[in-house]
């Protein structure tokens, strides 16, 4: 079971925030475009500089190396990007079980990147997110180009992961629908601030 | 032997064929006219000048001129490193990059060159220092500024796929690394190319200046081809120097991408 604390989060985006993630919770994160969610999150992994502190399992930040402060805590872009030339040579292990989960079999690891689908591209980032074992999710609209049978193979996939792990998920999302099924806890956010919380 | 001297007259009989190149350059739509006859009258008075100042420094063999002449030709190629990148990087950086990494690499084998292979007397004979320091610091300065204009131009194109792999836990310098070395290759293919067609298909200008005035062949030959290693190594390290440090110098301690840390394309 992991936890990640964020306390006093902020920069020029967003902020300042405080919330806490334990366990496998799923918290989802919407607002409107420009409201920070993104930077919220690129914040968290330390992508971009901020103020405040962000802990996992009391583990400050700053404690760890960045890479391996990502390897923990792994954000998933809403725009996934390959730079080899076949999908195998992205990925750090292959989970057979998380391929098949999601529509695949081990024959795609051969095939060009520059002949996948946008959903094919989605679907496969979130596999070499997950191949990294993180113990923190950070998802930014994980299925926005997939259609409704491959975002419900997605959203399994990761309730399994998070389950299985005890990783706590960050979840955006603009699908009214897919957070009441995904979530057990809503956080809106406006101008790169907190709104509301409340149990969904 | 004698060289024939050239009249100016000789001179101007080969300007008139870059100005029928100019005149031709208007109706084919070219737009190079303007370019090419300044480039061409630049060569004229800048090569003229240091004819006039080589002249007096080799009259007064004086270490204090030499060191001058030579900061002056490192300031200007600095600068010229400098201006040939559309985004370099903010600040002293920009310059100095550029500055450091030719100041190590040309100077250090330029010295060690005159020191402990040619061996003159004094060290920093300028007959022979200035010419070797100026071919040297002239193809590390073209060397330098093709990788330094590709590694920053790469970095900001291709600046999601690196923070991509920063996310994924790599370290900063796997999530740069082929555009580093694609870098670092692109600023060395020349002088690699020159030296393997060198003598083939080109004669190397410095080997037929020295044949034109009058030294046997191989020892013209013999000084090209220290020439070339020198070139060759300088370019090298000089290249190295300026991508490494440009490249950390894009990241922060954090192992952030900075691109807030070089100039936008428009200024």
């Amino acid at each position: 079971m992991s936890r990640l604390r964020v306390i006093e989060l902020a920069n020029a985006f967003i902020g300042p925030l405080n919330f806490e993630a334990r366990g496998a919770e799923c918290i989802c994160i919407s607002g409107p475009s420009g409201s920070g969610k993104t930077s919220l999150l690129r914040a968290i992994a330390d992508l971009d500089e901020h103020e405040g502190n962000v802990s996992l399992d009391g583990i400050e930040c700053n404690g760890l190396r960045a890479p391996d402060w990502r390897r923990r805590v792994g954000l998933l872009p809403a725009e996934s990007d390959w730079w080899y030339e076949h999908v195998g040579e992205h990925f750090a292990a292959v989970s057979e079980d998380g391929l098949k989960q999601l529509g695949f079999d081990s024959s795609m690891l051969g095939r060009k990147v520059l002949r996948l689908s946008s959903g094919e591209r989605q679907r496969l980032a979130l596999l070499r997110l997950l191949a990294n074992e993180p113990q923190v999710l950070l998802l930014d609209e994980p299925t926005a180009s997939l259609d409704p049978k491959n975002t419900r193979r997605a959203e399994q996939l990761i309730a399994k992961y998070r389950r299985k792990h005890g990783a706590p998920v960050l979840w955006v999302s603009h699908d009214p629908r897919q957070i009441k099924r995904v979530c057990d806890r809503h956080l809106r956010l406006r101008a790169g601030r907190l709104q509301s919380a409340r149990r969904s | 032997m004698n060289v024939i001297a050239l009249t100016p007259f000789d001179l101007s009989l080969a300007a008139v064929l870059v100005l029928i190149l100019a005149a031709l350059s208007r109706p084919m739509g070219l737009d190079i006219g303007r370019p090419l006859i300044i480039a061409a009258v630049r060569t004229a008075v800048q090569l003229l000048l240091i004819g006039v100042v080589l002249k007096a420094l080799f009259e007064h063999a004086k270490l204090g001129w030499v060191v001058l002449i030579a900061a002056v030709m490192l300031l200007i190629a600095s600068r010229e490193v400098m201006v040939r990148q559309k985004r370099r990087l903010r600040g002293w950086w920009g310059f100095g990059v550029g500055a450091g990494s030719m100041f190590i690499s040309t100077f250090g084998i330029t010295i060690l060159v005159l020191t402990v292979i040619i061996n003159t007397q004094p060290w920093y004979e300028p007959q022979y220092a200035i010419p070797l320091l100026g071919m040297v610091l002239g193809n590390a300065m073209n060397g330098v500024a093709v990788a330094l204009e590709r590694l920053t131009h790469g970095a900001w194109q291709q600046r999601t796929v690196i923070e991509a792999r920063l996310m994924l836990g790599e370290t900063w310098q796997q999530a740069i690394g082929e555009i580093r070395l694609e870098s670092v290759r692109s600023g060395l293919i020349p002088i690699i190319n020159a030296m393997a067609v060198a003598g083939v298909v080109s004669l190397p200008g410095m080997m037929t200046g020295q044949i034109l005035a009058g030294s046997p062949p191989l020892e013209a030959v013999k000084y090209q081809i220290l020439v070339m290693f020198m070139i060759g190594s300088s370019t090298g390290f000089g290249t190295l120097a300026a991508v490494w440090l440009t490249s950390r110098r894009l990241f922060d301690s954090r192992e952030r991408l900075r691109l807030d840390r070089m100039k936008s394309a428009d200024n």
